[in-house]
């Protein structure tokens, strides 16, 4: 007996070893199994080409989200990219001796030199300045010095000429301090001379020549125009310019010839018939042609010889027109877009010969793409030694295309990289049944699959069997089925970007299911500067409206200002339709989705305006019925951050406008907190999650004993910093620096607790989950960042322990909670350092919350760490007793550790990281985790491991055997016994 | 710790800027020191921080990432300049104004340690720079990390005991104990016990293997 317990004792201990391993950890051969990962580069707004030479042709690019990036022009990959910092905007880009990308950033500030083929860093040059000024970069060919050639760079009011070759500033020429402010710099070739022209004061236009071997001045003109100018100018010849005057309502030439500088004036009305009205002229960089805008058209306007405007062509506003392109025999080509129905239409034109086209092409247009913003031409040389042409087209939507001979040969979705808000929504539900032959087939595929896998562990397979193998398990059809699956792990998950564009990415592979360019948030007439704000799950069709479609609500603005006019689109989730789209209407200053749902489950939510009034959506009697009914439950707050208030509201009867609105409710103040300003500025606030579960309230600790979680969804999490020390790292001393941090019960406005660390100073990154809030922030002491947990117990609840008082009902566990009642807590807390800085920080959240928790860490280095929960446990201590490491207690260290397999992201890097979003799948085990910036990351953890499924490579091709192998021994031991009691018969 | 230097170490010759005079004198003791250290210039506004990452050489770990410098980012104060490394591994940060700064340095495949710099105002050139994670104070701003990172696990060749620890394994580990030990310990048995279990069996009837393996359990 005592044998077969022991062996049982093995048993367990042996299939306990098997479980025991802890950290979230990835074969390298399981990348992008359950994960996808995918690079962008934002809205480009410079492109060079380099397709000169022989090799690979490439375009390389800097975009509005501070990208450099080299492309694959054939089809529109990444062959090398640099995200710069955010505050290093890149003004200029360029290519020099057909080798180097050189860019000027940050308002002229860096200038850096890249190489072409590997995107390495040359060099980088600080061109120092204080002036703000325009950034103009500039490299001449054939310019030398010695044996560098020559990169001019003028930015901060400062010219600079700086080698080539290591980026050493050979002179310099504060050209600000002589009043000039540089429009152009212009080099002709073969001189040593060049030309800084631009505008002294609003009427005079100043020439100033610069010897380009010292930087010495060597001469400046000026002359007067007593129109003045309006700043608008265009540099048609290395010697005509043509500027507005200040009333923009005449163009005027200025040529500058052998140091004479002449000034003609002409009004646009001599030009064009009816022309009343501002003009404005195009920052295009043409050549011996000028864009002006004048109404609703743009005009092209030639200057003769002779001195006269003459206009060339007359084309509708919307047309986009690309820089010139000089072409063989000193040609110049000008490529024009302009829009119509589902298509666009490209012409290139050459300037010489405005009356002709080299090409005019018709591309049909998905209008999801919106109109074309920016063109780029480039041009390559056919085989019959004529021009072919290939432009590179930037869209409203931010993405880009090439377009050759009137198709689109690529086009890169770049509005991704600018993603503004995240939210999910299931898929539709499998309907058609499936028939027996697929069943079969699949059958047959299943097992060749598993015969493989198992040859795989068995170190049996050839390479060819492992491509298989792979191949099998990363193309799994499973996998990006358009239906809901069992285990909730195929979802939709719905992005708003920058560009009012909406898309759904299916989690199994990344794949764009439809993308919606929102009309509400287009440029208009009625909206202006459209700005979009978020999105909210509007509709989520479970119980009620089953055979209705989920729908997402996207909000926005027309304008930068909180008191500009809002707008809103309701938006099916399935197909991306637009259902209907509202505005604009009364400004949106704060968005509440109140916990309230009407018959076709459609979520209530209050939209509160500048003047402090609630508007009530949807706009229904329904929903209104319910809105009334609980309007004494409905509460909300206000963060003031620049006034450093915070504010508790609720509704109160309708409000009393011109247009009597029932919809519309008026708000009283119910308290407030208000943070001395001297002393305190808010940086940082955070609040659960609305839809997290919790599991439950109870926490059973070392010593048998029970401690109640405080639990409250009205729980807010406020950090505020002395205000010099609300800048970066570096500005201050530790002894004038504090942060305190505070969590405050938005019902009541009771501030539960309160805490100060002196000497530490933001950014604070904070989450807030069930009963604990995590924050990250800087201490100036240590010179480290910090990590802090507070947990925040119910102590009202704690002596519901007593087992004599739950049976003579003397507990109060049955009273009724209000989120009035002033509730006794208790809270605990502990800090540890963390190596990293900390991008944006969140926790993962199942579906019932039993799974235990690990925080998601997006660091510096754009990763995104696992983190469990246990490592911030405020209850860790030195030397945890016997009790507590049975807990699972983990002995405190003073810093928390990286472990680099716990990496979600592995080896990849989400550049620019912005925000981790986590949903729950069906399954309690695993959370789907997306992270977004620049690029975009999609996984699958299982904090506590897969408990509640077998995991992915679980072989069931050795069950089978085994239990063959069983079987079979079944019968051979049944055999042998037989013969065995066969033979003592005879016997 | 300390150390005086000059501006940038190419720019020897040539850049001494409007702030740089009042270390002329200076710079002939730089001549007498490594170059390419922590360094800071005054240059009117702010300072400039010189300073090298060196990642050694061949990766020892077998995954397939090079140490490239071009995917290197030098980061300061957690976002507020971002700056990369040119070829030789050399980064500056400049117009940096005097305090106590961090360097964070990102390196796919790499952990370091971010890096306290002290910019000081009152003795301009002077730097101390220290890892913050070791405490360890740097004679010179050479960064390198502190250890290299393995993203993913190992996996394990394939051997027997993966096998016997699997479920499946267990079962048949457990079975063959079952049919090689359990007779052994029937053998065992004093042969009056024996003979009385044997009878038992015959008047059980089917002497089954399961039946043998209850009556050798309950003799035991």
């Amino acid at each position: 007996m005592a044998m077969a317990i022991r062996i049982r004792v093995l048993l367990l201990f042996l299939f306990f070893l098997s479980l025991s391993h802890l950290t979230f950890s990835l074969y390298q051969d399981q990348v992008g199994l359950m994960d996808w990962h995918q690079q962008y580069i934002g809205k480009v707004k410079h492109a060079v080409f380099h397709t000169q030479k022989a090799g690979r042709k490439r375009v390389v690019v800097s975009t509005e989200e501070n990208v450099i990036a080299s492309l694959d022009l054939r089809r529109g990959e990444i062959f090398w990219r640099h995200v710069l910092g955010s505050n290093d905007t890149v003004n200029e880009l360029d290519i020099a001796l057909g080798k180097y990308v050189i860019t000027l950033s940050s308002g002229g500030k860096y200038l850096r030199a890249w190489n072409l083929p590997d995107g390495q860093m040359i060099w980088e040059s600080f061109l120092p300045g204080s002036t703000a000024s325009r950034s103009i970069l500039s490299i001449p060919t054939n310019l030398k010095v010695g044996k560098d050639d020559l990169i001019l760079a003028y930015g901060s009011g400062s010219l600079y000429a700086v080698s080539s070759i290591d980026g050493e500033v050979l002179w310099t020429k504060d050209l600000a301090s002589e009043g000039i402010d540089v429009q152009q710099l212009i080099h002709r070739h073969g001189s040593n001379i060049i030309y800084a022209l631009g505008f002294i004061g609003s009427s005079h236009f100043a020439t100033f020549e610069i010897n380009a071997k010292n930087g010495e001045l060597l001469k400046h003109d000026k002359v007067r125009f007593t129109g003045g100018f309006c700043g608008d100018i265009s540099f048609l010849k290395s010697d005509t310019a043509v500027a507005l005057d200040s009333t923009r309502s005449s163009l005027v030439s200025v040529r500058f010839r052998d140091g004479e500088i002449s000034i003609e004036q002409v009004h646009i009305s001599d030009l064009l018939l009816d022309s009343s009205g501002v003009a404005a002229i195009l920052p295009y960089k043409l050549i011996e042609m000028v864009a002006v805008k004048v109404k609703e058209f743009i005009i092209f306007v030639k200057l003769t010889n002779e001195g006269k405007f003459v206009v060339v062509d007359q084309i509708d506003h919307t047309a986009i027109i690309s820089d010139s392109l000089s072409i063989l025999e000193d040609q110049q080509a000008i490529a024009l877009i302009q829009h119509g129905d589902n298509k666009i239409q490209l012409t290139v034109k050459l300037v010489s010969d405005w009356s002709n086209h080299l090409i005019k092409e018709t591309i049909y247009m998905d209008c999801q793409r919106g109109l074309a913003q920016r063109i780029f031409l480039n041009n390559y040389v056919r085989t019959d030694r004529s021009s072919g042409f290939r432009a590179l087209i930037v869209m409203e939507d931010h993405s880009l295309l090439l377009v050759q001979q009137g198709e689109i040969v690529w086009s890169r979705e770049d509005g991704l990289a600018s993603i503004v808000e995240v939210t999910t929504s299931e898929l539709p539900l499998e309907k058609d049944s499936v028939s027996v032959a697929t069943v079969e087939h699949s059958l047959l595929e299943w097992l060749k699959g598993h015969v493989l896998k198992l040859k795989g562990t068995l170190m049996l397979a050839n390479p060819d069997d492992i491509a298989a193998i792979q191949k099998l398990r990363v193309q799994s059809s499973e996998k990006s089925k358009m239906t809901r699956d069992h285990n909730g792990f195929r979802k939709l998950i719905i992005v708003l970007t920058r560009a009012g564009k909406l898309f759904a990415l299916h989690t199994g592979d990344g794949q764009i299911v439809w993308s919606v360019l929102l009309n509400s948030l287009r440029k208009s007439q009625t909206c202006e500067a459209p700005n979009v704000l978020t999105l909210h799950q509007w509709q989520v069709p479970h119980h009620h409206a089953l055979d209705e479609n989920p729908s997402i609500l996207v909000l926005g603005r027309c304008g930068p200002n909180l008191d500009s006019p809002g707008v809103y689109s309701i938006v099916d989730a399935y197909t991306g339709k637009e259902l209907n789209s509202v505005g604009p209407f009364h400004s949106i200053v704060q968005i509440i989705p109140l916990p309230h749902t009407d018959s076709r489950e459609q979520r209530l939510h209050l939209l509160i305006d500048k003047d402090w009034h609630a508007h009530l959506y949807p706009r229904s009697p329904e929903a209104l019925a319910i809105f009334q009914r609980e309007v004494g439950n409905i509460y909300w707050y206000s963060v003031e951050a620049d006034n450093g208030i915070l504010r508790g509201h609720a509704a109160k009867e309708n409000c009393i406008l011109q247009l009597p609105d029932e919809y519309c409710f008026g708000t009283r103040n119910l308290w407030s907190i208000v943070f001395p300003s001297e002393s305190e500025r808010i940086i940082a606030t955070a609040t659960r999650k609305l839809n997290e579960a919790v599991h439950t309230q109870a926490k059973v600790v070392a010593d048998q004993d029970v401690m109640y979680k405080y639990i409250s969804k009205n729980l807010l999490f406020i950090a505020t910093v002395a205000p010099q020390a609300a800048g970066d790292i570096g500005s201050v001393t530790p002894d004038e620096s504090w942060l305190v941090v505070y969590l405050v019960d938005t019902i009541t406005g009771r501030i539960l607790h309160r805490m100060t660390h002196y000497g530490s100073q933001g950014p604070v990154h904070a989450v807030v989950s069930e009963n604990w809030v995590v924050y990250h922030y800087f201490n100036l002491r240590a010179h480290r960042y910090e990590m802090s947990v507070i947990e925040i117990y119910d102590q009202s609840r704690a002596d519901n322990k007593d087992v004599l008082k739950l049976v003579l009902g003397k507990h109060n566990l049955t009273s009724a909670i209000s989120a009035y009642t002033r509730t006794e807590v208790v809270t605990k807390q502990q800090s540890y350092f963390f190596s990293h800085s900390v991008k944006a920080i969140s926790t993962t959240s199942t579906a019932k919350g039993i799974t235990s928790k690990q925080l998601l860490i997006g660091t510096v280095g754009d990763q995104v760490l696992a983190l469990d929960k246990r490592f911030l446990d405020p209850r860790r201590t030195l030397n945890p007793t016997q009790a507590e490491k049975e807990e699972g207690i983990i002995p405190l260290t003073d810093s928390l550790p990286i472990i680099p397999q716990s990496y979600v992201t592995h080896a990849l890097k989400v550049e620019g990281l912005r925000g981790i979003v986590t949903v729950p799948a069906k399954l309690e085990s695993t959370t789907l985790v997306f992270a977004h910036g620049v690029d975009l990351f999609f996984t699958r953890l299982a904090p506590s491991k897969t408990y509640d499924s077998l995991t992915e490579d679980f072989s069931y091709a050795l069950l089978l055997i085994t239990i063959v192998a069983l079987v079979v021994a079944i019968f051979v031991t049944w055999i042998l016994s037989e013969r065995k009691e066969l033979q003592e018969k005879w016997r | 710790m300390v150390v005086l230097l000059r501006r940038r170490r190419r720019g020897l010759g040539l850049g001494l800027g409007r702030g740089l005079l009042p270390f002329v004198s200076l710079i002939c003791l730089c001549f007498l020191l490594p170059p390419a250290l922590a360094v800071a210039s005054g240059n009117g506004d702010g300072y400039t921080i010189n300073g090298r990452v060196k990642i050694p050489g061949a990766s020892s770990l077998g995954f397939a990432l090079p140490a490239k410098t071009s995917n290197v980012k030098v980061i300061l104060n957690g976002g507020q300049e971002v700056t990369f490394l040119r070829p030789d591994g050399y980064f500056s940060f400049h117009n940096v104004p005097a305090g106590t700064h961090l360097i964070e340095v990102a390196a796919i495949g790499y952990f370091f340690s971010p890096v306290r710099v002290d910019v000081s105002a009152r003795n301009p050139g002077k730097v101390q720079a220290a890892l913050t994670e070791t405490r360890k104070g740097l004679s010179e701003l050479v960064l390198e990390p502190l250890r290299e990172e393995q993203y993913y696990e190992i996996k394990e060749p394939f051997s027997i005991m993966s096998v016997v620890k699997s479920p499946m394994g267990l079962m048949l580990g457990f079975m063959v104990l079952v049919m090689f030990v359990m007779p052994k310990l029937v053998e065992n048995m004093d042969t009056e016990e024996m003979k009385r279990a044997q009878e038992e069996m015959r008047n059980q009837g089917v002497p089954s293997f399961s039946s043998l393996l209850s009556g050798g359990q309950r003799s035991n």
